[in-house]
């Protein structure tokens, strides 16, 4: 088999954005008849590969060979053509056509000039009978779940004749049975030659069903692997960019301790969530925040991190579960009112979800505080001046003034100026989602120095962050997160890089 | 040197420019432009005649700046007058003696109810059923026109109550009455929108929705009200509007209003992006269209040509505010220097 021509090869491929390079001299094959796992966390340039392979993006250097002969698809249209076809997470068919008109869109079989629509419902039930799947193919699309959409959309492609198929997140809102029906159709097809490129951030669902893994990491090559040959705690160490000894086992022992100080205590409880869960988001979750704590939330991305801080905080609704600050129940069914409840949270996406690019500094720190007083209690602007001077300081926020326009920062200065707003408010539980992520390793410093400082006054703080590194060091006790639900919580002597990495292996 | 260039960043600037150059050309082309007479103790001339005209813009303009700023649009405004119109009309009456059916002051309020539900209606498609604003709007824009039609029962309506006139036809000072309710409403909204809290949710909601969703701004309440307002600033322009005429037409009153209204803001230096916005921009915005508009009568340019006359300053003055045009002029004549 290793001797086998690979279908596709991708050779140094290399594509530089403006500031960043995406993808430096990245190698990648693929075999017929093999699903092939694409794996690295964020930024790793997963997604900058297959644009590139799609016609998305062109390369800046490297050669494309599929079947040997070199190509340069210039469009996602022109990749189709050559015989590799995509399916993306958010399904790109017309929910309101039919399954078949959705299946030959754009190609419908004619007779006498017009469309054989007898023609078209035969041929699209045939296809569909080979990814065994029986249904009436006159309904409309958006009449059958995601799931079902989803092999229409394989369908379609397979028709247009595929060499490659692409799956981006495939299963992201599938449910379990769901996803064993897609993979069954996946082996189906493997078996019968395909070459399929896989992408989830699923672990376990990649080792379900892939044959070969290519790991990437900040844009770089990491290595190829089969399957079988890559213990899960490898893969971990390798998206992460560690040898398993390199972990330094040194937690922020002042943290550590304290830690057990506040445990010895009658340590007081800020946050108490039981059973809370959301279908398709995340699995029912127990948690509870003692105040003065920080709670790291451990996980590789899309393990579910966002969403059980979106949870907690009213962004998403809750389906089950209840909250409890303080003790009390609190009904908490929009940002709103988990801010009323004494909540803050920092997102994740700074610039959509976060900063006010076009409000000054002084109106960001204060927005939100003022959201809380109502519209009618207004801070004077002086009032918002010292507020927001004294936060600049503080924080030491880099601004000429607390007039400039917030899109003037740096990012690590647009943090610590959201940070601000939530300070100005004097929550009793903070919820900091990647907070140190694109900002420089000095502010990252600031950052997590201020995060200790916070739970020292009194503070409960939820921290997460995909570097297990700063989750040991700001932690005083870690939640592991896995596959879109809480797997274990580590405490004392456990929490350290190689012990979180072995949680989410799953002991393998 | 550097005050001016603090000045240039100031919003107001440029259209207030924009203003004096109109105003400066009808010096030089347009003779009496400038002159005042006093006739039956009324100031006359052209400069009176844009204020007695512009203020029905104006109104709608207060409204639409804010719904303009949370990053929406509000086409129905036009339509709103035509039933604010309507709707004075019919509880007034058509009494050729001049005596209302219904107290006049009673028949205003009604009216400025009907049409701050309207807004309500507005508000609720936008901020509750989650419609694209130009869509929710447009189905009153559409229907609005039929409800004053309604009405009127299809008819114009004519008014004789006396009293009635002064809101459109009246002086204080020398100075068309209109002009002091559109000095009031704005110096409310003023007041409202930047000495409480409500301008910078505003804006903080044009500028990222979900930003403010997230900071425990209700988005969906500044939304609800905002289209609320527009609705209650068009009822007021409506008023005035039928007053001018002393009749309701649900056809032609406040006919194309919103475009004005639209133009007055962009003009004015709010920008359709959603995000800051400029009251007092607003305000000169609708002077430009007014100024414009009675300078192309007065300089004589035949009818027909106008608007393509009105097309170009709008978009001269559209050209000016942007930054990067600005910088751009200014290197080809920096590098015009350099060589010459």
């Amino acid at each position: 088999m290793p001797e086998e021509m690979p279908v596709l090869s991708m050779k140094r491929i290399t594509k530089v954005f403006p500031g960043v390079k995406a993808l430096s001299a990245v190698d990648f094959r693929l075999f017929k008849g093999e699903v092939h796992a694409i794996m690295g966390q964020n930024g790793a340039g997963k997604s900058t590969l297959i644009k590139v392979l799609t016609g998305v993006h062109e390369q800046d250097s490297g050669e494309i060979l599929l079947e040997g002969k070199p190509i340069r698809p210039d469009s996602p249209l022109a990749a189709q053509k050559l015989g590799i076809s995509t399916v993306y997470q958010e399904i790109n068919l017309c929910p309101n056509l039919s399954v078949a008109e959705n299946i030959f869109a754009g190609r419908q079989p004619t007779r006498f000039g017009g469309i054989d629509w007898k023609e078209m419902t035969r041929r699209s039930e045939e296809l569909l009978k080979r990814l065994n799947l029986v249904i009436d193919v006159t309904q409309i699309l958006s009449s059958y779940s995601i799931a079902i959409q989803q092999l229409v959309a394989i369908a379609r492609v397979l028709d247009i004749s595929s060499k490659i198929l692409i799956l981006d997140e495939p299963t992201s809102s599938l449910d379990e049975t769901e996803v064993e029906q897609l993979f069954k159709v996946i082996r189906f097809l493997r078996d019968e030659g395909l070459a399929i490129i896989f992408i989830t951030h699923f672990l376990d669902q990649t080792y379900q069903i892939s044959d070969r893994i290519t790991v990437l990491k900040n844009g770089e090559f990491v290595g190829e692997f089969r399957t079988e040959m890559l213990p899960k705690l490898d893969l971990i160490a390798k998206m992460l960019g560690k040898e398993l000894s390199e972990f330094s086992y040194a937690a922020d022992n002042d943290q550590r301790k304290r830690a057990f100080a506040i445990a010895g205590k009658d340590a007081k409880n800020v946050l108490n969530v039981k059973d809370l869960g959301l279908r398709g988001s995340i699995a029912p979750f127990d948690l509870n925040l003692n105040e003065g704590e920080v709670l790291g939330l451990a996980g590789l991305l899309g393990s579910g991190r966002t969403e059980m801080a979106r949870l907690i905080f009213g962004i998403d609704g809750a389906n089950q579960g209840e909250i409890q600050v303080k003790g009390k129940k609190a009904a908490i069914n929009s940002p709103r009112s988990a801010m009323m409840a004494g909540m803050g949270f920092c997102s994740e996406d700074r610039k959509s979800e976060g900063v006010f690019a076009d409000l000054t500094v002084r109106e960001n720190i204060i927005l939100a505080l003022q959201a809380r007083n109502g519209v009618f209690k207004y801070i004077t602007t002086r009032k918002q001046l010292e507020i927001a001077d004294e936060m600049i300081k503080s924080l030491a926020i880099m601004t000429p003034s607390a007039n400039n326009r917030a899109s003037q920062l740096s990012g690590g200065n647009q943090q610590k100026v959201m940070l601000a707003r939530w300070l100005a408010t004097s929550p009793i539980i903070l919820i900091l989602d990647e907070p140190t992520r694109g900002i420089d390793v000095g502010a990252k410093l600031e950052i997590m120095e201020l995060i200790l400082n916070l739970s020292r006054q009194g503070m409960g703080v939820m921290f997460i962050s995909s570097e297990f590194e700063e989750v040991v060091r700001c932690s005083s006790r870690i939640a592991v997160l896995k596959d879109k639900a809480k797997i274990a919580e580590l405490n004392g002597e456990d929490m350290n890089e190689s012990s979180i990495m072995r949680t989410i292996a799953g002991g393998n | 040197m550097t005050s001016w260039r603090s000045l240039s960043r100031t919003k107001i600037v440029w259209p207030l420019i924009a203003l004096g150059a109109l105003l400066l050309l009808n010096l030089f082309f347009t003779p009496h432009f400038f002159r005042l007479e006093i006739k039956q103790g009324h100031l006359y001339g052209n400069l009176i005649d844009i204020l007695k005209n512009v203020a029905p813009i104006m109104l709608l303009s207060i409204g639409m700046t804010l719904v303009i700023a949370t990053h929406g649009i509000d086409i129905s405004v036009g339509s709103v007058v035509a039933v604010s119109a309507g709707a004075v009309a019919i509880l007034i009456g058509g009494d050729l003696a001049g005596h209302p059916k219904y107290p006049i002051a009673v028949a205003m309020i009604a009216a400025l109810l009907v049409c701050t539900a309207a807004g309500m209606w507005n508000g609720m498609l936008v901020s509750r059923v989650r419609m694209q604003p130009i869509i929710a709007t447009l189905i009153l824009f559409v229907a609005g026109r039929g409800i004053a039609m309604v009405f009127t029962n299809a008819m114009v309506i004519w008014l004789y109550a006396k009293p009635f006139a002064i809101l459109g036809q009246g002086y204080v000072l020398g100075i068309p009455f209109s002009i002091y309710i559109v000095a009031f409403v704005l110096l409310l909204t003023f007041i409202f929108t930047r000495r409480t809290a409500v301008g910078m949710f505003i804006e903080a909601v044009g500028i990222n929705p979900t930003a403010a969703r997230f900071s425990g701004i209700n988005a969906k309440n500044i939304l609800f009200w905002v289209y609320t307002f527009s609705g209650l600033c068009a009822g007021i322009s409506g008023l005035i509007v039928c007053s001018t005429v002393m009749s309701a037409d649900g056809n032609n009153a406040g006919n194309l209003y919103e475009l004005d209204a639209i133009l007055a803001v962009v003009l004015g230096g709010t920008s359709l992006n959603g995000g800051k916005f400029y009251l007092f921009g607003s305000i000169v915005g609708a002077l430009i269209i007014q100024t414009l508009t009675t300078s192309i009568y007065a300089i004589g340019i035949p009818a027909d040509v106008s608007p393509v006359v009105k097309a170009f300053v709008v978009w001269a003055v559209c050209l000016m505010q942007s930054e990067r045009f600005r910088t751009r002029i200014v290197r080809v004549f920096v590098r015009k220097g350099l060589s010459a």
